[in-house]
């Protein structure tokens, strides 16, 4: 019971928290409730700045965790707290289908209850850590730049996933595109979303991906339309630079306004060019929406088990955003990676481990 | 045509799909850091000519690049070569050459 510690969410944070947390000597469970852990993460093709593969920092994070019992599919449906420490509650789930039942409940079961809890599991350890990390923001939302109307507008995870796939990128008619325009900040500092917030690392996408594009079609034609582009992090200006010198990557100032598709199945957009002062309309054959980040769905009902504040913008607060931000205010509670705000990679590695340094401090002390 | 006392305006939209990009190709060509603008607005800050008139160094060559070469024909002669743009751009952008490269693109393609 001494050492034991549960970690709930299995994305780099989850991961490299309890990987860590395991070469200290402790037992840690990870509760994942995804089929497999990795996250957001495993999604990726390559990773900002140096075009790593985002693979080899997932087996990196892997190697670590071999020690460390993973429970995937498994759903946290209650969290009380004793003397001992915590008592996580989890539901195992398992689609609605593959469970026998009355008749009504399989024939709705696509559309009413798509799974089912097919037991409940608990654990018990002295700390926990929380590291629900995010969502991507709902393109859809954004109706006015026809993410799901129209099939020539697809969002940056799309694309990663395209990447990721090795095969060529084409229109939705097949064609190689030879104009291609980037969005930033789709779902981000946008107050009829509902997100004062910047994401952070859409910038940085959207600059990789540009160059990806021009890599793939050195003759196509790329824009990203930005408000400010904020290359926040070490060699992210000079990515920047490179997009522009050795690709010629257009970069125009200017919020998308709106879109709209041709019959040809290409998109026209409707921005101002705001360095020229001057409305500004385009053809694209390819629309890609810089999708931002949005606290993940399981967020608010954990924080709401454990009674933890959160922002206007639904993300958690930390005790202390400079000195203390990996403990929640609950003794034995900690946090970690994006479920406090948008970040990066490298941020939510190095954030995990100081998290898993703090923890383990804490088991020892007693103190947090 | 007959005349009915009046005309259509045209609008002031760029139209990206019909612009005219030889000047840009042109410019770029011989002087490739046109590129690396950041649309900061040292240049201009800093530019003389811009204290006494509304030249604007840095909306000429972001213009040139949509395709919009007719708005900055007559704007190209305010410039007196002082080369303080050149001085104070944070990404090395060579300002002075891009102006005659500008004027030697409507010198040769009118």
């Amino acid at each position: 019971m001494e050492n034991t510690v549960i970690v709930i969410g299995g994305g780099i944070s989850g991961m490299t928290a309890s990987g860590m947390l395991a070469l200290q000597g402790m037992k840690v469970t990870l509760l994942e409730k995804e089929a497999e852990t990795g996250g957001h993460v495993a999604r990726w093709d390559r990773l900002f700045p140096d075009r790593k593969k985002a693979a080899e920092v997932l087996d990196f994070a892997r190697e670590g965790m071999k020690n460390v019992n993973v429970v995937t599919g498994a759903e946290v449906t209650g969290i009380s707290w004793h003397d001992k420490g915590f008592t996580v509650t989890s539901g195992i789930m398992q689609p609605a289908s593959s469970v026998p039942g009355p008749e009504s409940l399989i024939a709705n079961s696509g559309s009413l209850i798509n799974e089912i809890a097919a037991g409940e599991s608990n654990y018990t350890a002295r700390a926990l850590v929380l590291a629900m990390g995010f969502d991507l923001f709902e393109a859809r939302k954004k109706e006015e730049y026809g993410y799901g109307i129209y099939n020539n507008v697809i969002t940056s995870a799309d694309l990663e996933e395209k990447f990721k796939s090795g095969k060529d990128i084409l229109t939705s008619e097949g064609k190689i595109p030879a104009r291609i325009g980037f969005v930033h900040c789709v779902g981000s500092r946008d107050e009829k979303v509902g997100n004062l917030y910047c994401s952070k690392v859409c910038c940085v996408t959207g600059v990789k991906q540009a160059i990806e594009m021009k890599e793939m079609y050195p003759s196509a034609e790329v824009f990203n339309f930005y408000m400010d582009l904020r290359m926040f992090d070490r060699h992210f200006e000079e990515l920047y630079y490179e997009a522009q010198q050795k690709w010629g990557v257009s970069f125009i100032r200017g919020r998308l306004a709106e879109c709209a598709e041709n019959p040809d199945g290409t998109i026209i957009l409707k921005t101002e060019d705001t360095l020229t002062g001057k409305p500004l309309k385009m053809t694209v054959d390819l629309l890609v929406l810089l999708s931002g980040f949005v606290p993940a769905s399981g967020t608010a009902k954990i924080a709401g088990m454990l009674g933890l504040q959160r922002g206007t913008d639904g993300f958690v607060n930390s005790a202390d955003s400079h000195s203390m931000n990996n403990l929640s205010g609950i003794p034995g509670v900690f946090l970690t990676g994006a479920l406090k705000g948008p970040i990066s990679i490298s941020e939510a590695i190095a954030d995990a481990r100081a998290t898993a340094l703090l923890l383990a401090d804490y088991l020892k002390s007693g103190k947090p | 045509m007959i005349d009915f006392g009046y005309t259509l305006t045209k609008d002031r939209q760029l139209d990206y799909d019909h612009g005219d990009f030889r000047y840009f190709r042109f410019v770029k060509a011989l002087e490739p850091s046109i590129d690396l603008c950041i649309g900061c607005g040292s240049c201009s800050a800093t530019c003389s000519a811009a204290q006494f008139t509304d030249f604007n160094i840095r909306k000429l060559h972001t213009v040139i690049r949509r395709g919009d070469i007719e708005s900055i024909k007559a704007e190209l002669r305010k410039c007196m070569f002082c080369g303080k743009c050149q001085l104070i751009c944070p990404r090395g952008v060579n300002l002075r050459n891009l102006i005659l490269a500008m004027n030697r693109a409507i010198e040769q393609l009118g």
